[in-house]
């Protein structure tokens, strides 16, 4: 590190740009001569560590790195697939579709375990399960509930306090939204009652984790359900206001993907990137870094498994059927 | 005789290059016998499962207030998933159109009925195989089919062709080692009863023409049947031949004395010298020719009985000096003495009148051929098996064609004048063979023919 210089320049959303970036970083060590374009919808603070290892390795190459969020990420991908050489994304579904309708190249890596990859062309790279995240005053002499069950007996009880204090993802504008509700909605009937309570108690509907982290930090909500626990985990390091639980009854736990696009312009060097992605989340995480969780399961833990059926709920039909009900519950 | 003879081919190559190359096709077509039911076996699994989920998603078509849902399950496309992650393509239509999924997927061809299809089809830069269905659903508004295609690209299934494929080609190879293998094996066991008769003929005597009498397989019957006709009638032939000579012979001979008896008593009658010279000539010829017939009566004779030996055991001394009291007269004229030296009995086992005829040529030849007052040394050994030996005081044998005076007829160079028919030593020379022992001819080193008849 002391030989290179990182140059982190960030723009902020409204640039001159066509797209609407969330964020855009460019990072290089100076001399450059490629610009690897990284699609992404992970945190520019969470890819950051990686993204700077690799510019060690590789000084030549300026990595751009473009956060949006994973609906929009899929759309803006489908579009101008040529203009990005890695797409990164925590909707396993919209990924696993791309790759099924042949955007991907196919790597050859020898011991990346097979549960966590998907046509050689889909790799996951960490292991996040969806969590309940709470703001702690709110539960200040109560019990903390550790289910969607113990949940939803806590809101009832107090109905009044609830009262518009509820958050979770709008799945109509988020893609790891959908990809969680459709999940457990597969899973338990649970889900179902619990956003039918939400729903009757009034609930703010986000787009990303990181908005539902601020406003459970300063109070504007006192619930969160599916909130990533990477990010919670990441805030949690900062503010003392939040608990985050991961439901006992079943946790719903997803893997952040990435594939190198088929129209890559600098398809060897997305490819190195993907490789030393990999090996790197194959790792144990780094405490003194906010790097990402990493891919090792616990024992006994399970994530959405990758293949075609996660295809199902992207169906025009069955989303229209899905969104309607999810409306008739949550919005009321 | 020695006919070039013309080959064409080898019947031991020709049987194996059919039983192999026979083989290598057979293994071929096991090949692609097994490989092709191999690839209808996992087409067929790759249906039935295409033919699970498109039941599934049609299945969860249902009419909800006039709109046509298509709630189908997770495991409609969850039954795809593949070792090697197949991708997945399906496509929903509603009379026809494009409700949701995958557009330029076959449609189904819009048949009344529910129906099935399977076809293989090039998409997405891929082979897919596609499975299609409808089905007819009645709401309040009519009869709306509800078509269903459902995808899957081919990448698992080539996987396991491929490894049937090998497994097969493996097994192809090896069924063509082990029966070209076998085909050799068969070929030497079709083709040794031919050498072992080829061996057998090989090994026969040159006169014995008598029939095979082995075992042989069927096949080689007719062959061997017409061998065994073509040596019986070249049996008879011989045997045809040799009779009439004997035959011919011994009409002559008796006709021969008669004229050789008119011939001596007009000799004594006849005073005129150039008539007397005229007459003994005549009877010179006549003795020649008597002689001639003799001696063929006796090879006919012999031909005869060394084919049918009729062995006894025999004093060899015995019948030499026997022999040599016989021929006394004849030597006496010349004034020869004949000697007859031995140290111990010597005794052979063969054919009496054969040997017995074979010893009288060999001592008429010395006989004929010493110039008066001779000596005629005959020995008789047994050391290192039984032996005669004829030393004569005549000009011994021309050295030029020494090699074939036991040819039939043939005579020496100096035997001009003298009585002979060319037989004598034929008719030694095969009784020696008759009895396994062997006749040799060489001139003495110290002057005179020697002849050296072994047993």
């Amino acid at each position: 590190m002391r030989y290179i210089i990182v140059l982190v320049l960030i723009f902020i959303t409204y640039s001159l740009n066509a797209e609407e970036w969330e964020d855009q970083s460019i990072f290089s060590s100076g001399s450059t001569n490629q610009t690897l374009r990284i699609l992404s919808s992970t945190d520019t603070s969470f890819f950051e560590p990686i993204l700077k290892s690799y510019l060690i390795d590789n000084p030549a190459t300026k990595i751009e790195y473009l956060v949006t969020g994973t609906a929009s990420l899929d759309k803006i991908f489908r579009n101008t697939p040529e203009k990005y050489d890695l797409v990164i994304s925590s909707a396993m579904d919209l990924q696993l579709k791309l790759v099924n309708d042949g955007f991907a190249i196919k790597i050859q890596d020898s011991n990346h375990p097979s549960w966590a990859k998907w046509r050689k062309s889909l790799f996951a790279f960490t292991i996040e399960p969806a969590a309940i995240v709470i703001n702690k005053r709110a539960f200040a002499n109560q019990k903390i509930p550790q289910s969607r069950q113990d949940l939803i007996k806590a809101l009832r009880s107090r109905s009044k306090f609830f009262q518009n204090k509820l958050g979770t993802y709008d799945v109509r504008k988020s893609g790891l939204g959908y990809l969680f509700a459709t999940q457990d909605a597969r899973t338990s009937e649970t889900y179902w009652r619990l956003m039918e309570v939400m729903g009757g108690l009034g609930t703010q509907l986000y787009c990303c984790s990181g908005d539902m982290i601020d406003d459970l930090i300063s109070g504007k909500i006192a619930v969160a359900y599916n909130v990533l626990s990477s990010y919670a985990g990441a805030r949690k390091k900062v503010s003392d206001e939040i608990e985050i639980i991961l439901p006992a009854d079943f946790p719903t736990t997803m893997m952040r993907t990435a594939m190198v696009s088929k129209l890559a312009p600098n398809v060897e060097n997305a490819k190195n990137f993907m490789l030393h992605l990999l090996k790197t989340q194959l790792k144990p995480a780094d405490k003194n870094n906010y790097t990402l969780p990493p891919l090792l399961l616990k024992p006994g833990q399970q994530t959405i498994i990758l293949e075609p059926a996660l295809m199902t709920y992207l169906d025009k039909l069955k989303r229209q059927t899905f969104i309607k009900e999810w409306e008739r519950a949550i919005i009321q | 005789m020695t006919n070039t003879i013309r080959i064409s081919g080898s019947l031991r190559n020709r049987l194996m290059i059919t039983l192999i190359s026979g083989s290598a096709i057979l293994g071929i077509i096991l090949f692609f016998i097994v490989r092709g039911y191999a690839t209808q076996i996992a087409q067929d699994g790759q249906d039935n499962i295409l033919k699970a989920s498109l039941s599934s998603i049609l299945d969860a078509a249902t009419i909800q207030d006039g709109l046509v849902e298509v709630d189908f399950p997770y495991a409609s496309l969850s039954m795809l998933d593949t070792d090697l992650d197949d991708r997945v393509f399906y496509a929903i239509y509603q009379d026809g159109i494009l409700l949701s999924g995958y557009k330029g997927l076959p449609a189904p061809s819009s048949l009344t009925g529910e129906t099935r299809t399977f076809q293989t089809i090039k998409y997405k830069g891929t082979f897919a195989r596609v499975a299609n269905a409808n089905r007819i659903l009645v709401g309040e508004r009519g009869r709306i089919e509800i078509s269903v295609s459902v995808a899957q690209t081919q990448d698992d299934l080539s996987r396991t062709l491929n490894s049937i494929s090998k497994n097969v080609a493996v097994f192809g190879a090896g069924f063509f080692i082990l029966v070209a293998a076998l085909s050799y094996l068969a070929t030497s066991t079709t083709i040794n009863p031919l050498m072992r008769l080829a061996a057998s003929i090989k090994k026969r005597g040159p006169k014995d023409l008598s029939p095979f009498e082995k075992e042989i397989p069927s096949e080689m019957v007719p062959l061997v049947s017409s061998l065994n006709r073509l040596m019986g009638r070249l049996d008879l032939s011989l045997k045809q031949s040799e009779d009439f000579i004997a035959e011919a012979a011994h009409r002559v001979r008796t006709p021969l004395a008669t004229v050789r008896s008119y011939a001596d008593a007009t000799l004594q009658r006849v005073s005129k010298s150039e008539n007397r010279e005229a007459l003994r000539s005549m009877v010179r010829a006549i003795d020649e020719a008597s002689r001639a017939a003799s001696q063929l009566l006796d090879h006919a004779m012999i031909t005869f009985r060394t084919d049918h030996l009729q062995k006894e055991y025999i004093d060899l001394i015995d019948l030499v000096q026997d022999l040599a009291l016989r021929l006394s007269p004849i030597a006496e004229m010349k004034d020869v003495k004949i000697l007859v030296n031995y140290k111990n009995p010597v005794e052979i086992h063969g054919d009496f009148i054969l040997i017995q005829n074979a010893i009288r040529n060999l001592i008429d030849n010395a006989l004929k051929y010493s110039p008066n007052e001779a000596i005629i040394k005959i020995s008789v050994g047994s050391e290192p098996t039984p032996y005669l030996k004829i030393h004569d005081g005549g000009p011994g044998f021309p050295p030029d064609d020494i090699q074939n005076l036991t040819l039939r007829f043939t005579r020496g160079k100096n035997a001009n004048g003298i009585i002979g028919s060319g037989l004598g030593l034929t008719i030694a020379k095969d009784v020696a063979n008759a009895h396994n022992g062997r006749l040799e001819i060489f001139n003495h080193k110290k002057g005179g023919a020697c002849a050296i008849l072994s047993f």
